[in-house]
């Protein structure tokens, strides 16, 4: 007690000083992150509610100035496009989970196994996830193409057409080509993740379950997949944000054509954007969209119960 | 699943080739593509095999059409991504894997939180400010946004990476008078170089493949970076296949080869980071 009372001695003054500077060390080492995430994240984030009230149009700049609720207004009342792309998101984004997530499980399945090569298989599966969506988009382009792509001859050597198709300018198969496409490079990021799951599941609880008899699939249905539940929960849900917002390969290989049948809502505001006359109206529906966005990722962590016991 | 034998049956290599199939023919049709004469490109009847191999298409996309510009353009762009969010998470990441701190578990959940915003939702604000600060075509616009957006990500990943190593050889290396930097340099940072590295590949192949963000910030084509540079070609009226499918040949060199290097370690870190 007395100590404390005393005056402090120059150590003591050190050791203070000493002191706070560590107490200071985590905010000085978080500094920087938190201006760079606050002046390219949050402080865009926050002016695209802003500019969503506003006249803001660069074609016309005369026309700028407060403008209420309208572009919410039309949004909602005379788009056509906003609600038809909100059905092709909604199409867009169950397929490409839905189908990512099983044959990419089926995937991860086959790479769990010991077998003969499967270092070499393994690298080569995941790779599509390192190559861009540009990319993807160029080779997908060059096997569709009506006149010099592989697909059309293939489908004519089967037998199964009789004239060669033109999978990206035909509103029939447009959507259906991309949507293939796009699988080719969102499956790897489904087998990596659960393959590294599985690779976690106890042998024990398989071990057990030989002895009880239990076949393949039940020990799929009873063991893997509860196993697994976590992981597909989250990856199933970055997968829908990442989906949602997708345009690579859109934007490459039909532009949202024709006739806006693969216009998706990520797609329509990039179309706005980099056209880039009405910042107003398109900032109004960004604002939507994430609104849209922050509803669904609520709720699916809400009804898949993520982390509770299965 | 858990089988103990080797499974070596013919009927399990079925969907195991099957898998590969899927998985290689998209880039072999792209080098078959890039290999052939454009007259062949062209040619109705589809050759599986080029007859007249060449390398025409990518004297033609690298001189010609400007891939070596948009190269150097992606390859400058992507070290300095690399450089700045490896630097800036690095420190972030020691803060939350070593302190305790009021506050944290609130930066934490802001971290989190900006996986959540859309990306296709920043070009326009990005693209106004980016103005303002007349960073519009310049590269610098580009390595700024691409580090944002994996700070989080890589801040993650590396506080998960320092809190495995052990405290004590810290608290070791000081008691025998070593000073903190001296600590960091020599301690630390060989134990954490294999978890930056995967990191760094992580954030290099991101900012290699970007394409909406780039698009909108460039408008110089002598800015463009390879996605860019790539959709910029396919919109043309008169598509040079050839030379479009060298030039995606000559664009995923680099993150194959940094892909075939670390895929271990980008796996591992991948799986861990998602783990349930």
């Amino acid at each position: 007690m007395e100590k404390a009372i005393a005056a402090p001695t120059p150590q003591l003054k050190r050791q203070h000083r000493k002191n706070r500077m560590r107490k200071a060390t985590p905010y000085l080492l978080l500094l920087p992150s938190i201006i760079m995430i606050v002046a390219f994240l949050f402080y865009p984030m926050a002016t695209v509610f802003y500019y969503s009230f506003q006249h803001y149009d660069i074609s016309a700049p005369f026309y700028d100035g407060f403008a209420g609720i309208s572009n919410y207004v039309d949004i909602f009342t005379k788009d056509k496009l906003f609600y038809s792309s909100l059905l092709n998101t909604f199409k867009w984004v169950i397929s490409e989970v839905g189908l990512q997530l099983i044959i990419g499980l089926m995937f991860a399945l086959l790479l769990n196994e010991k077998f003969r090569f499967r270092g070499l298989a393994r690298t080569i599966t995941f790779l599509p996830w390192a190559i861009s969506g540009v990319l993807t988009s160029v080779m997908w382009m060059l096997m569709y193409n009506e006149h010099i792509g592989v697909f059309n001859d293939i489908l004519m050597r089967v037998g199964l057409i009789e004239k060669n198709i033109s999978f990206l300018s035909s509103t029939n198969q447009a959507f259906m080509s991309v949507i293939i496409a796009e699988l080719w490079r969102g499956i790897p990021f489904f087998a990596v993740t659960l393959l590294a799951g599985l690779q976690n599941i106890p042998e024990e609880l398989y071990e057990a379950a030989k002895v009880d008899g239990a076949t393949r699939l039940d020990e799929l249905k009873s063991i893997t997949l509860p196993q697994l539940k976590n992981t597909i929960v989250l990856t199933t849900l970055l997968r829908i944000v990442w989906e949602f917002n997708n345009v690579d390969l859109l934007y490459n290989l039909t532009g949202g054509g024709p006739a806006n049948s693969t216009m998706t809502y990520a797609m329509y505001i990039a179309k706005t954007a980099v056209k880039g006359s009405n910042f107003g109206y398109g900032s109004a529906l960004t604002a939507i969209g994430f609104m849209i966005l922050t509803v669904v990722a609520f709720l699916y962590l809400k009804f898949s119960k993520y982390n509770e016991e299965a | 699943m858990a089988s103990s034998k080797k499974n070596q049956t013919f009927l399990f290599y079925i969907p195991v080739a099957l898998m590969m199939l899927w998985t290689v023919f998209p880039l072999y049709w792209t080098l078959n593509t890039s290999l052939k004469p454009e007259g062949d490109v062209v040619q109705r009847t589809i050759q599986y095999i080029p007859h007249n191999i060449t390398l025409e298409n990518y004297i033609n996309a690298w001189k010609d059409v400007g891939f070596d510009t948009y190269f150097g353009n992606s390859i400058f762009v992507s070290i300095f991504t690399v450089l700045l969010t490896t630097l800036v998470s690095l420190l972030a990441g020691y803060a939350l894997g070593r302190y305790q701190f009021k506050g944290k578990n609130v930066f934490m959940l802001i971290l989190l939180m900006t996986q959540f915003i859309p990306r296709s939702m920043l070009i326009i604000p990005l693209f106004v400010i980016f103005s303002k600060l007349g960073l519009i075509s310049n590269p610098l616009s580009l390595i700024l946004i691409y580090s944002t957006v994996q700070i989080p990500f890589a801040a993650i990943l590396m506080s998960g990476f320092i809190s495995n190593i052990p405290k004590e050889l810290e608290e070791s290396a000081s008691i025998d008078g070593a000073k903190q930097y001296q600590v960091l340099f020599k301690v630390i940072l060989p134990l954490l170089l294999p978890g930056i590295v995967a990191t760094s590949i992580n954030i290099f192949v991101y900012a290699w493949n970007e394409f909406l963000l780039a698009l909108m910030l460039t408008n110089n084509q002598a800015k463009f970076t390879l996605p860019v540079g790539l959709s910029f070609m396919m919109g043309e009226f008169n598509v040079n296949y050839g030379a479009l499918a060298a030039g995606s040949i000559i664009a995923l060199i680099p993150s194959i080869i940094l892909f075939a290097i670390a895929q271990k370690q980008l796996v591992n870190g991948m799986g861990g980071a998602v783990k349930g």
